[in-house]
């Protein structure tokens, strides 16, 4: 019409430098993982230092500020000593504000610098398990104990999962120095494709957001589900940063799915995904895993479109449901907090603890406080009694505890449904 | 469903995603038509729009003046309209002061500096709704996680309008798109083909030196630019919000991306070519997801894009550039 007088090849040029500019952003990814700063010789200190990387910025905030929260508590409850040795611990954040989420050029800087730092002993982290990947070779051949709070996807410790090279490939050093909390994808979701058939469920169609949990997670749905006999009526891969799924929900609607699985978290768009299950019409139940099992999940999708039709599994029970130990935490957090930790909140002090109690063995044994030490120290956690009941890491690093739960939203907040031993 | 039925459901889905993009690529197209710089700003002036839109519904809301029936029977459509207008009026000035102290100093500076500075501003938005998402107030979750997507209220009735037992949904809000974004798109062009600013902006368009020595005050134009831009994406914000029922401090980003695809796809610097280049994108991702993979339709969308170009190098409806002699 009027404004077309564009001057094509300054339009062009636009266009260049912009491409140029991108290319720019994404460098610092191509370099991840490539340079390899060698370890500093770790010696017994006065003062050590356990840090945390989880993603502080994001709306998993509300989350990692309870699992901070958690590891305070940890902390504080050998009042930051170990015999003359001062513990002081760093929160450190592997997100950033343009990713809203966690972002691999931080988590790899955060690796580098815990390493690069003598004083730290332990790395608590990640909460994603993509992060993990980034930093895990970095640790493993730096020798330093990584306790995760809250990654799930199998492929991290066990072969057979992912790809032909995992886990190996997060192992350069061929040690195991990584170790989980929180029991593993492959039985949470096994237990979402069994609580499926309990809600009745026969045709079922699998979403996942395409990252590495949540691709992990909906993989092990799938292959359960049918397993115990539900059809898969189709399966997708959503864009999350999508404005909108309605047309998805339309072709979801149209394979006459009853039920359907979204292998993804709060970070990744579950809530609009829920919002869009509604406006869309379609009357099928939603199956979401632990990475929704968040207040911020509610809050994202809007209470009403999750009663009683949205179910979320978790690795554990509801913080304020924990026995023993477990409950202790509870009645402490709430007096220390003033609020109801989220979910995580006892996996980010378990996590912590593991890795003081190793370090209380160590000194009541005479030893030295080395990352040595620790890692070594840290993987001998056998019959644990801790706030998640008694456990202990595998040969993988892995915990025993197999708890899971099924959770559902009412009245605004999480409720659980079912508990699997 | 029939296949028929799902065809319309994706039709209705396709114009209605489309709109809204159209009308936020008419921010870009605009001011690349009289400037030459793609504003990458606009995405995020969009989301800001989106905050305060959620910002005085939580205001009102809390005085009880949406519970239905409060301003008689057609209070949410009054709602509605209040909100485009205040959303409208907000990113107008909001892109208006932006172009004010940012642009204006910039326009003689070579074209990558105000490439680079409109970036940097589109950071600083970004940061700013991050920052307005942590407001304490009930509708941004008490501001405990400013971050997180905040629920929008429904403020248009959610019945299926075909009746509870049609396969396919038209819901009020897909009206409502129409309702406002049609007479904006006319109203737009009206305004730019007979008006005496429409008129100038035209002629800056096409050389702004000789408007200048036409005695057109250039300077007011693109001022007038960035301040119609702007209106137009504060009001594709406030649908957007009514339509997806969310906000997020990143609603810009795809919105933006989309948009400017829309516009280059349409012809850079052509209003109509803007529009179709929006409806043709929100078509062609709800058909995608349909016929083809959620999981491809940004891929098939950009093909599209590449495809267009190489044939049509200056867009679908943008016109060829004449030889400068």
């Amino acid at each position: 019409m009027m404004m077309n007088s564009m001057k094509t090849a300054n339009f062009r040029s636009a266009i260049s430098a912009f491409a140029f500019l991108t290319s720019f952003a994404l460098l610092p990814l191509a370099g991840c993982g490539s340079d390899k700063p060698t370890a500093p010789a770790a010696t017994a200190a006065d003062s050590i230092k356990i840090v945390s990387s989880l993603p502080r910025t994001g709306s998993a905030n509300a989350q990692t500020t309870s699992m901070v929260n958690g590891i305070k508590m940890a902390i504080a409850e050998t009042n930051g000593k170990i015999g003359d040795t001062t513990i002081s611990y760093e929160d450190w954040d592997d997100a950033s504000a343009q990713k809203g989420n966690w972002d691999p050029t931080v988590e790899a800087q955060n690796a580098d610098k815990a390493i690069a730092d003598e004083a730290v002993m332990a790395y608590v982290g990640t909460y994603n398990s993509g992060a993990a990947k980034i930093s895990m070779p970095k640790l493993n051949a730096a020798g330093m104990v990584m306790v995760s709070p809250a990654n799930t996807a199998p492929n991290l410790t066990k072969a057979g999962f992912g790809e032909p090279n995992e886990p190996a490939v997060y192992r350069p050093s061929g040690k195991i120095n990584y170790f989980r909390v929180v029991p593993t994808d492959d039985v949470q979701g096994a237990v979402a494709a069994d609580y499926a058939k309990e809600l009745g469920a026969t045709k079922v169609f699998v979403l996942d957001d395409r990252e590495v949990y949540g691709k992990g997670v909906s993989g092990v749905f799938q292959k359960h589900a049918k397993e115990i006999g539900l059809e898969i009526v189709g399966t997708d891969g959503i864009d999350t940063k999508a404005s909108n799924y309605k047309s998805l929900i339309t072709k979801i609607k149209q394979t006459g799915a009853d039920l359907v699985y979204f292998g993804g978290t709060t970070q990744t768009n579950a809530g609009q995904i829920a919002k869009d299950m509604v406006a869309g019409g379609l009357k099928a139940k939603l199956i979401v895993p632990d990475g929704c099992y968040e207040k911020a999940f509610i809050e994202a999708a809007g209470a009403e479109a999750l009663e009683d039709r949205c179910f979320i599994t978790f690795g554990g029970v509801a913080a304020k449901s924990l026995t023993g130990k477990g409950r202790d935490f509870y009645l402490a957090y709430l007096k220390t907090y003033t609020s109801e930790p989220e979910g995580y909140a006892v996996y980010g002090y378990e996590a912590a603890k593991v890795v003081i109690s190793a370090m209380q063995r160590i000194h009541a044994a005479g030893g030295t406080i080395t990352r040595a030490s620790v890692l070594a120290e840290v993987g001998k956690t056998k019959d644990y009694t801790g706030a998640l009941g008694t456990w202990s890491f595998d040969a993988n690093g892995d915990t025993t505890n197999r708890t899971m739960s099924v959770n559902t939203v009412r009245n605004g907040e999480f409720v659980m449904v079912k508990v699997v031993n | 469903m029939t296949n028929t039925e799902v065809f319309l459901q994706q039709l209705i889905y396709g114009l209605s995603n489309g709109m809204i993009i159209a009308l936020v690529a008419l921010g870009y197209t605009m001011v690349y038509g009289i400037v030459e710089l793609i504003n990458f700003a606009h995405g995020d002036v969009f989301t800001l729009g989106g905050f305060l839109t959620l910002t005085i519904v939580g205001v009102l809301g809390a005085a009880a003046i949406i519970e239905p029936g409060a301003l008689g029977e057609s209070s949410h459509w009054l709602l509605l309209l209040g909100l485009v207008i205040a959303a409208g009026v907000f990113c107008g000035g909001l892109n208006l002061a932006i172009n004010r102290i940012v642009y204006k100093p910039l326009r003689s500076a070579p074209k990558l500096t105000q490439l680079v500075a409109a970036i940097g501003v589109s950071f600083i938005l970004v940061n700013i709704a991050l920052f307005w998402g942590g407001a304490p107030m009930k509708v941004f979750g008490g501001g405990n996680a400013a971050a997180a997507s905040k629920d929008f209220p429904e403020i248009l009735e959610g019945s299926n309008l075909l009746g509870d037992s049609s396969n396919v949904v038209l819901r009020l809000e897909d009206i409502a798109i129409f309702a406002v974004t049609i007479p904006l798109m006319i109203g737009l062009t009206l305004f730019v083909k007979k008006t005496r600013l429409g008129r100038g902006m035209r002629a800056t368009a096409q050389n702004p030196i000789a408007a200048k020595l036409m005695g057109i005050d250039t300077d007011r134009v693109i001022a007038a630019t960035f301040l119609i831009g702007g209106f137009l994406g504060g009001a594709a914000s406030v649908m957007w919000s009514v339509y997806n029922n969310t906000i997020s401090f990143q609603m810009g980003f795809r919105a933006g991306m989309d948009a400017f695809t829309a516009a280059v796809l349409g012809g850079i610097g052509s209003l109509p070519g803007a529009m179709v280049g929006g409806v043709l994108i929100g078509l062609i991702r709800a058909m995608s997801d349909q016929y083809i993979e959620t999981r491809w339709t940004n891929v098939v969308v950009f093909g599209v894009l590449i495809l267009i170009l190489i044939f049509r190098p200056s867009g679908l409806l943008g016109l060829k550039q004449r030889e400068k002699v």
